[in-house]
């Protein structure tokens, strides 16, 4: 929905915020990771060899370079598991986002354009669902459709549901009193064509940043789900999965089974958090002319 | 009856209240009360009144972008209240609008080409290279230079993003259109020229207008007739010389007095008004303006004044000329 001249001047302007920059960096890494992981990963990763259980990696010694950060604990190589995890929770992280930014924006836009008990009615609904705690309300959902990536995004979708409604339906609130809508609506324009051409775009610059951050915290939620068993199923490799299974490998002193993973899932939150803060800066108008 | 006196626009005992809800205590404010005139073909009425009294909603109950609570709005001799959305849209074309705020009534997000285009689109111009040929038409007429469409509002001057405004009501050829405060926004040096477009452009595309201001001056320069509102009601409505030389309402006396004169050598009697604006969510019994009327009477606080034609042509709302 963006025209061409403004695509190229927000990415002119995405090269002068340094913070936005390099999340912008941090966050195209990620993507060739995730698009390329058979190029890059030295192993397979769901290959066990529980001889090589919970070898240390490249610090303990030139012997141990095969596997750069060690093993797991039933062997398998913990670089290219977290290689080939990128695909998974960038996934999981983009895709629940875009199904809680369709269903928030078709949420929150009928309800702020058209008001009235509609909105009273979807705003209640999104109260309630407010009420829960987000993981726990993701858990709940997750109990009814059952376990599995796919689901995970589902569930995590839903869950980020009401937020992004909120944000797109203040947003509408603004725009629907601006004197162009009113201009629409004189020259006789159907609301359909009133939403899509004139409340949507103006509505976009907060939904982005939104979303963006959003997807932080739903690759978080997904590692979280990981973590409590719901999420990616066995062998997948999936950064929260990877997390909960290292658990009794923690205590046994091998730190580098949880630590990695960790560390990647923290690069990933931080590159979109700060792309995110970043663009709100890029696409407030006022700061662009 | 020749076409210069020919009714275009009747309005009849048109009312609009606005409900607001505060604390759980239902609150409404009769923005628009009971009003009565017409508007000829080829005029246009100056409206003034102060900031709140109804005009602007007035306006857009013409047009239908607010939906009036009661009374009757005739065009061409039709009542357009009764239409329905579908049924209107045709008249959509005839009536249009020019707002106040050059900054918030164009989309930021879309060029003045696409802004200019669009009416076009909306009433089923489906041919691209006919669109190109009006929009070309119109941004010549109101002073555009055809080549800056395809920058963003965000591109042009005030005095030019109201000529992008102009043009986006006026491609549709319309027959009347409702000046919302149009030069209020702008400085004072583009107010005479958008005022100059606005007169030229009437008389080239036979245009009716209601022009709704706060400002005298540019009523009195731009108006045929010239209408008074306070507090919802009209209170007085005459051919503009007259008004201005012989106003018989005490508020209209009141507010032509506060005309600043540039000659320090005039003598000048000044007709003071006490107190505020009172609520506008208390009703008012009677004439709505006897709490700060220096000429009220004892039936003013008890009895709503009718409005009536004093002289013909010349209506007032006031006791002080009722038998």
């Amino acid at each position: 929905m963006f025209a061409p001249k403004e695509a190229r001047e927000t990415l002119r302007t995405l090269t002068k915020n340094r913070s936005a920059f390099i999340g912008f960096i941090i966050l195209v890494i990620m993507i060739m990771v995730a698009i390329f992981p058979h190029y890059l990963a030295p192993h397979d990763p769901v290959k066990r060899n529980l001889a090589q259980r919970l070898q240390p990696g490249f610090w303990a010694g030139k012997e141990f370079a095969p596997f750069p950060l060690g093993t797991d604990y039933l062997g398998r190589c913990i670089l290219s598991r977290i290689i080939w995890g990128t695909r998974t929770s960038l996934s999981v992280g983009f895709i629940a986002v875009a199904i809680s930014t369709l269903l928030g924006l078709l949420l929150g836009v009928l309800s702020g354009y058209f008001g009235g008990w509609l909105d009273t009615l979807l705003m209640r609904l999104v109260d309630i669902m407010f009420a829960f705690p987000s993981i726990l309300l993701a858990i709940t959902i997750m109990a009814a459709l059952g376990p599995g990536l796919e689901k995970a995004m589902i569930a995590i979708g839903i869950v980020y549901t009401p937020q992004m409604a909120r944000v797109a339906r203040s947003a509408v609130l603004v725009i629907r009193e601006m004197e162009y809508i009113e201009a629409e609506k004189a020259l006789g324009a159907s609301h359909a064509r009133i939403i899509s051409h004139h409340v949507l775009p103006n509505i976009l610059a907060p939904v982005i940043v939104y979303a963006t951050l959003n997807t932080a915290g739903a690759i978080l939620d997904a590692a979280a789900l990981g973590f409590l068993g719901l999420g990616a199923l066995p062998p997948t490799p999936e950064w929260g999965a990877m997390l909960s299974g290292s658990r009794q490998a923690l205590t046994a002193g091998a730190w580098w089974a949880a630590t990695f993973p960790g560390i990647a899932i923290m690069c990933a939150v931080l590159g979109l958090n700060l792309l995110g803060d970043g663009m709100r800066d890029l696409l407030d108008p006022r700061l662009r002319v | 009856m020749d076409s210069m006196s020919s009714v275009l626009i009747e309005v009849r005992n048109l009312s609009k209240t606005f409900f607001i809800e505060e604390w759980g205590e239902k609150l409404a404010l009769e923005a628009v009360s009971g009003v009565n005139f017409s508007i000829f073909r080829g005029e246009t009425l100056g409206l003034v009144g102060e900031t709140g009294c109804g005009k602007s909603t007035l306006g857009r109950c013409i047009l239908r972008l607010v939906e009036p609570t009661a009374g009757e709005i005739f065009m061409n001799g039709e009542n357009i209240l009764h239409l329905s959305a579908k049924a209107f849209k045709p008249y959509r074309r005839k009536l249009q609008i020019v707002f106040q705020d050059p900054f918030s009534s164009l989309n930021p997000r879309k060029t003045a080409y696409a802004i200019l285009e669009e009416p076009l689109i909306i009433h089923g111009e489906k041919n691209a290279r006919l669109r190109r040929e009006r929009v070309k038409v119109i941004a010549e007429k109101v002073g555009l230079d055809v080549h800056s469409l395809k920058n963003y509002p965000h591109e042009f001057s005030g005095g030019q993003r109201q000529r992008i405004g102009i043009a986006r009501a006026l491609i549709l050829h319309p027959e009347f259109v409702v000046c919302d405060e149009p030069v209020s926004a702008l400085d004072v040096s583009i107010q005479a020229q958008i005022l100059n477009l606005l007169a030229d452009l009437q008389e080239t595309m036979h245009l009716t207008y209601l022009f709704i201001s706060h400002d005298l001056s540019v009523i009195r320069h731009i108006s045929t007739r010239i209408a008074v509102m306070y507090m919802g009601k009209m209170v007085e409505m005459a051919e503009k010389e007259e008004l201005f030389h012989a106003p018989l309402h005490p508020y209209t006396q009141a507010l032509l007095s506060a005309i600043p004169i540039p000659d320090p050598t005039v003598p000048r009697q000044r007709t003071l008004l006490e107190g505020d604006l009172p609520s506008p969510f208390k009703p008012i019994s009677g004439c709505r303006f006897h709490t700060r009327c220096p000429q009220q009477s004892a039936t003013c606080p008890e009895i709503p004044p009718v409005w009536q034609e004093i002289r013909p042509g010349h209506f007032v709302a006031c006791h002080l000329y009722e038998k």
